[in-house]
């Protein structure tokens, strides 16, 4: 079984996980290439978030397989661990450290050694301000620098997180519908900032906004009820009569 | 490494309170000591006594504020470090009494003569000599704020149950500190101090040197406390009190961070409470009360928590109050101290020091905008 797990950068295979009997995740496999980048669609309650929790080590799954780079079960590790081994996420409801400035929410994610004692003493050095104003300038908040984050327009926020993504610099970034919100000019610019970081990572993104997913061009997997109902080009899924007797039967 | 460190907790804000603190220390001595008593600036005995309490409480009110303001555990319980500080310098000030006790018993402390002690409890031992006490002040706070916060944070136990649990800490130690057989006294606790260091304890001088520590200790604390928030540690322990768990999820071990935040508050309140003891004359398990930790975090909200000030501001304003209350009308201080709290989580949320200093910063704000009005306002957030 796990053979198929290698060459792979993460592998779900047949996981399940239910709340109060409730399945959320029910039966799901899925595996994503090294420098793939995947859409990932689907109806409210379908289990997006949920796949994400699990991937994280914020959810245990009951049964099934989670394996990243084809050899760490990442079921073993928690939360702390699992970021540090490279997959970093952004949340539905954008979460940056509101009565932190824009400057410091990307220091604090910015890679660096993690333990109390090593921050205790850290020294911001230069190449670490430079990465900082490199980051300020990719999610255009230059001007922003010193806001303190709570003082950002939801978009702002939004873009911030994805900001902290990139200074962690996973290997894997997991991103949870991150143009709510946004203008549709931002939803552009938040398409060709996403196609710019798969270049070099590896994304995942969940997101409703057809035309946001259209504009990735991204090959999309479509969640229902917990497990995959269909996976192919855009065109190809929409298409398919089983997404549509799904998204229109509701 | 350590120097740079705690440069980078100074600032001119810092600095003043600093040079406060320092003013405080050598003024208040001088003018107990060099003045004659009916000189109108002259600080009676009491009074110093007085102040001193008032110092170390406040430096409990800053190490309470370092867990609560700057990394959100809201503690119940930590009267119990205070009085584990308080008990280590106590045992030394015991085994100072020598043979001048009651029964005259070269090692036993009288309570243990009374009650038929043959020898001295393995504890007691090292606490006739100073800097072993002085080492037990810190570590017995530490070592139990450790082994506390080690399963506590570990376990994720957070928010309102962590706070009774620590609530539960405290009222558990009052009550085994009670008992006879502790060895500690039980409820009369330790008293009739003789001498510290070879100094009398009640002394003038004496007093006037440990107002003076006191008011050196909570300055260093303070200037530690400074350091560690400007920190990247800092900035990590507020992370954890906004979001939490978006805190793991950029790989910080959050229960390190809480454990070592954690053990560094429980050992300055254990110094605050070992300063307190020879300044009061006697440490007893009432210390334990629950209801002193909870004083304690209103003194913190009053001042202002996850300000450094505040705490040092709120521990001596309602410490004041309670002195004159409690010589005033006696009987309505805890209904007063019950108000204080309602009132101030109602209308001064961020307490005294964080209201005044929002103030300025508005002002200062409309300044600017008014010289420069280019500075954008923050857009209106839309409804989650
Ligand atoms: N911790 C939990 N406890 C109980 N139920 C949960 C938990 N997490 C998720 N669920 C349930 O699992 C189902 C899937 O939720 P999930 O958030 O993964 O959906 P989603 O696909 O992300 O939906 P949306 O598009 O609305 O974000 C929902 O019905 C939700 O109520
Ligand atoms: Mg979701």
């Amino acid at each position: 079984m796990k053979e198929i797990a290698e060459g792979s950068l993460l592998y779900l295979d047949n996981v399940h996980r239910a709340f109060d009997g409730f399945k959320a995740i029910n039966g799901l496999s899925l595996v994503l290439a090294p420098g793939e980048m995947r859409a990932i669609i689907g109806p409210n309650g379908a289990g997006k978030t949920t796949m994400m929790d699990i991937i994280t080590g914020k959810t245990k799954p009951d049964t099934g397989d989670v394996i990243f780079e084809g050899k760490v079960d990442l079921t073993r590790h928690d939360e702390a661990e699992i970021a540090n081994m490279g997959i970093g996420r952004k949340f539905q409801k954008p979460t940056v450290f509101e009565s932190h400035t824009v400057a410091d929410n990307l220091e604090l994610a910015l890679r660096a050694r993690r333990g109390p004692f090593a921050t205790l003493l850290h020294q911001t050095t230069k190449a670490e301000f430079d990465r900082i104003d490199e980051i300020l300038e990719t999610i255009r908040l230059t001007a922003r620098r010193d806001w303190l984050a709570a003082n950002l327009s939801h978009g702002q926020k939004q873009w911030l997180e994805i900001g902290m993504l990139l200074a962690q610099e996973p290997r894997l970034l997991l991103v949870d519908e991150p143009v709510a919100g946004m203008t549709d000019d931002e939803t552009a610019e938040t398409a060709a900032l996403l196609r710019r970081i798969a270049k070099t990572q590896s994304v995942v993104v969940v997101e409703h906004d057809m035309t946001f997913v259209r504009e990735l061009g991204v090959k999309v997997t479509v969640l229902h009820e917990g497990s995959v109902l269909a996976e192919g080009s855009l065109d190809a899924v929409s298409s398919n009569p089983k997404v549509i007797e799904v998204y229109l039967g509701r | 490494m350590i120097t740079q460190f705690l440069l980078g907790g100074l600032d001119r804000r810092v600095n003043v309170v600093l040079a406060l603190i320092l003013a405080v220390a050598v003024v208040v001595p001088v003018l107990h000591l060099a003045l004659p008593p009916d000189n109108p600036f002259h600080v009676p005995n009491y009074a110093m006594a007085l102040f001193g309490k008032y110092l170390c409480y406040a430096l409990l009110a800053l190490s309470l504020d370092l867990v609560w303001g700057y990394c959100g555990i809201l503690s119940l319980g930590h009267g119990a470090f205070f009085a584990l500080g308080g008990y280590a310098m106590g045992m030394y000030l015991m085994r100072q009494i020598g043979p001048r006790g009651v029964y005259g018993d070269p090692i036993l402390p009288d309570f243990m003569v009374f009650l038929n002690y043959k020898e001295l409890p393995w504890f007691w031992y090292g606490f006739d000599m100073f800097w072993f006490a002085a080492l037990m002040v810190v570590l017995v706070p530490g070592a139990l704020a450790f082994v506390f916060g080690w399963f506590a944070f570990r376990s994720r136990v957070t928010g309102v149950y962590l706070s009774i649990i620590t609530q539960a800490m405290t009222y558990a130690l009052l009550l085994a500190f009670f008992r006879n057989d502790m060895g500690l006294g039980g409820n009369n606790g330790l008293t009739d101090f003789k001498d510290i260091l070879g100094f009398p304890v009640q002394a003038p001088g004496t007093r006037a040197a440990l107002f003076a520590a006191t008011a050196l200790a909570l300055a260093l604390c303070f200037w530690i406390c400074s350091a560690v928030t400007r920190s990247k540690l800092g900035k990590v322990l507020v992370a954890v009190r906004d979001a939490e768990s978006r805190t793991r999820f950029i790989g910080y071990r959050v229960e390190n961070y809480k454990l070592f935040v954690w053990v560094l508050s429980a050992m300055m309140a254990g110094v605050a409470g070992a300063l307190y003891v020879p300044q009061i004359g006697i440490i007893n398990p009432s210390e334990f009360d629950p209801a002193n930790s909870i004083e304690a975090v209103i003194w913190v909200a009053v001042g202002g928590r996850g300000t450094l000030l505040g705490p040092i501001v709120g521990a001596i304003l309602v410490n004041f109050g309670k002195t004159w209350f409690t010589s005033a009308l006696p009987e309505l201080w805890l209904f007063a101290l019950g108000a204080l709290f309602v009132v101030v989580t109602l209308f001064l949320p961020k307490g005294v020091v964080g209201t005044v200093r929002q103030f300025w910063r508005e002002r200062s704000e409309r300044k600017a905008v008014a010289v420069a009005p280019i500075k954008p306002n923050p857009e209106p957030e839309p409804a989650e």
